[in-house]
């Protein structure tokens, strides 16, 4: 399996707090990845800066089989390049409908002048019918995203990203606020996309992270302390310490 | 097919009710005129109506760029005085070079080229003090070209000044405090005698449109109203196209959620420059609409209050409908006009006389905050809530 993402001893600090210290950290194609680690462990920060809303002081990040760097591109140009990201806290357009958030979220230009002539056309009906249903919202989409309840909205948002076909999909707590059927639908979900593209799954939930039967990276005060099977790590000294108590 | 794509899209088409309201108001003056019809609206009352539609105008570029856009610029009332200055340029000084060219007509010796020039920057410019025709009027014999820096100009600077604010990433009401900087900049600067511009004198007569000397004011008034309606015709179309667009869709995401449109792929800052700069334009052409039919243009017009008038205007009208942003326009300037006519009388409470003059500025003041705490969206709001109801 050929490297997707590979980041090499990034540090960040805001006002002197080190949020990211020496990380590293490299995925595959078409791997599923958890990412585990207490609060202010540098998780959401991590994904900031591999999105590219915050630049790290020093390391590098790259991408793909060209091995670009990351940290000269613009947000837009590593959407561009194929890396989604959803929230921690779902970020939907919330006035507009599912079929209208999924329809901008397509891969189409981006550009002002193309989305002002834009025409529906069946083929681009068809591929939103076709994410709606992946993310059982086939029903909704007429509804306005703000009316969702919280766990359909996870799945929009899910949908949203899977609509820009991107090669790696980074998903910030996506079972936070479902219930248990809901939950077990995500986890198929996730199980599912990473057969066609790299997920990396951030979640504070471990029964959920167990669920998902992958490899998991620990992340504490803003670097990796284990990496492994789920069994595997929460034999680790260090995570058992920092995380999951004795 | 079709339909079912109606039913998932979440907008209102509400161009053929405007368009037709709005010929239809034009057609009943015209019939009620007093160049052309049954001379039961006065020539003056005309020209008020004609600069209420312009009003609209830049009441549909501020909703785009506020209702729909989510950037609260308080600047674009320079954008309509920079129209209104660009065509004002023109008016006077063909007019004076007219006048110049036929009060010399029975000289023996034609005047040269040279001299003309002199005598219009006499005519011009002597109530700053000068008398050379500055640099920024040379091409203020062509129609041609001024009607093109009525585009330009307002959309070179919205172009600049947006371009610099956006890629800052600078939002909310920091932006707000920019563009009154921007406006109150331009005015301070329109302000000086020696910017070229007349100074505080403005731009006057502007009323006189020249070559046309042989039509009257009752007759002229009227063309201007129908191509003011024309022109707010026009801009709906355009607006409207815009916001029931996929880049509707986008423009009302940066207002909801900018951080989605921003990791969806999208350069929220071109999104922002585009609708500003658009923006700009018409609020351009609607001062150049504007000020032949005001007759003068001075820099006070271009003053922050005015832009703050603006965005009053659309508030009560409604945000992010473009017909609210037209209902408020239009009732609030000529309500405004009303009050501070003097055409109704003050009423005497004895040891206090209630001054309508004072008092509208408070009407007004409370009218906004009635509406901002009762009907956040607007008069457009209420019809919307009236019509989903029925």
């Amino acid at each position: 399996m050929s490297v997707l993402l590979e980041v090499n001893g990034i540090s960040v600090s805001f006002d002197g707090f080190k949020a990211i210290n020496n990380l590293s950290f490299s995925i595959s194609n078409r791997e599923l990845r958890a990412i585990i680690g207490p609060n202010g462990a540098g998780k959401t920060t991590f994904m900031d800066i591999v999105t590219g809303k915050t630049k790290p002081d020093e390391g590098t990040v790259l991408w793909g089989e060209k091995n670009l760097s990351l940290l000269r591109m613009s947000e837009s140009q590593i959407v561009e390049a194929g890396i989604s990201r959803k929230f921690q806290k779902p970020t939907l357009i919330e006035t507009q409908t599912v079929f209208e958030n999924l329809l901008l979220s397509l891969k189409k230009s981006r550009n002002p002048l193309s989305t002002l002539f834009y025409k529906l056309s069946i083929a681009d009906e068809k591929e939103i019918n076709i994410i709606a249903n992946e993310v059982n919202l086939i029903e909704s989409l007429s509804v306005l995203a703000g009316q969702l309840s919280h766990g359909q909205k996870q799945w929009l948002e899910i949908g949203m990203l899977l609509a820009q076909k991107p090669d790696l999909l980074l998903i910030d707590e996506p079972a936070a606020g479902m219930t248990a059927p809901e939950r077990k639908k995500t986890v198929e979900l996730l199980k599912r996309l990473s057969r066609n593209q790299s997920v990396i799954v951030v979640e504070h939930d471990m029964e959920f992270v167990k669920s998902l039967e992958c490899r998991v990276t620990v992340l504490h005060d803003g670097g990796v302390i284990a990496e492994g099977s789920l069994d595997y790590v929460s034999q680790n000294d260090k995570v058992i310490d920092v995380y999951l108590g004795r | 097919m079709k339909k079912d794509f109606l039913n998932y899209i979440n907008k209102a088409n509400s161009f053929f009710w405007v368009s037709s309201i709005v010929i239809l108001f034009t057609l009943i003056i015209i019939l009620l005129s007093e160049s052309y019809g049954l001379n039961l609206v006065s020539t003056s009352f005309t020209k008020v109506l004609g600069k209420t539609l312009c009003l609209c105008i830049v009441a549909l570029a501020m909703d785009l760029v506020w209702g729909y856009c989510g950037i609260l610029s308080l600047g674009h009332f320079a954008f309509f005085g920079l129209g209104g200055y660009m065509i004002g340029m023109w008016l006077m000084f063909k007019r004076t070079k007219n006048i110049v060219v036929e009060s010399t007509q029975n000289n023996i010796l034609p005047l040269t080229e040279t001299e003309i020039n002199e005598a219009v920057g006499t005519q011009i410019f002597g109530v700053v003090g000068g008398a050379e025709i500055p640099l920024i009027w040379y091409f203020a014999d062509s129609l041609l070209i001024h009607i093109i820096l009525i585009l330009l100009v307002p959309g070179v600077l919205a172009y600049i000044f947006g371009w610099l604010a956006f890629r800052s990433r600078v939002t909310g009401v920091y932006l707000s405090i920019l563009t009154q900087a921007m406006t109150l900049a331009l005015s301070l600067y329109l302000f000086q005698n020696d910017s070229g511009l007349r100074g505080n004198n403005g731009l006057s007569g502007l009323q006189n449109i020249p070559n046309l000397d042989e039509f009257s004011q009752a007759e002229l008034s009227v063309w201007f109203l129908i191509l003011s309606s024309l022109t707010l015709i026009f801009t709906y179309y355009i607006c409207n196209l815009i916001v029931n667009s996929k880049l509707g869709n986008i423009i009302t995401g940066i207002r909801d959620n900018e951080t989605r449109i921003r990791f969806l792929g999208y350069k929220v800052e071109s999104y922002k420059l585009f609708i500003f700069v658009i923006t700009a334009i018409i609020s351009g052409v609607a001062g150049a609409l504007y000020y032949p039919q005001a007759g003068i243009i001075n820099p006070a017009e271009l003053a922050p209050i005015a832009s703050i008038y603006l965005a009053v205007w659309v508030a009560i009208g409604g945000r992010g409908y473009l017909y609210g942003a037209l209902i408020g326009a239009a009732f609030v300037s000529l309500a405004s006009s009303y009050f501070t006519g003097g055409q109704i009388p003050n009423i005497n409470f004895g040891i206090f006389t209630l001054k309508w003059v004072d008092w509208w500025v408070v009407i007004l003041g409370l009218s906004f905050v009635i509406t901002t705490l009762y009907a956040p969206k607007g008069i457009g709001g209420l019809i919307e809530r009236i019509f989903r109801r029925s």
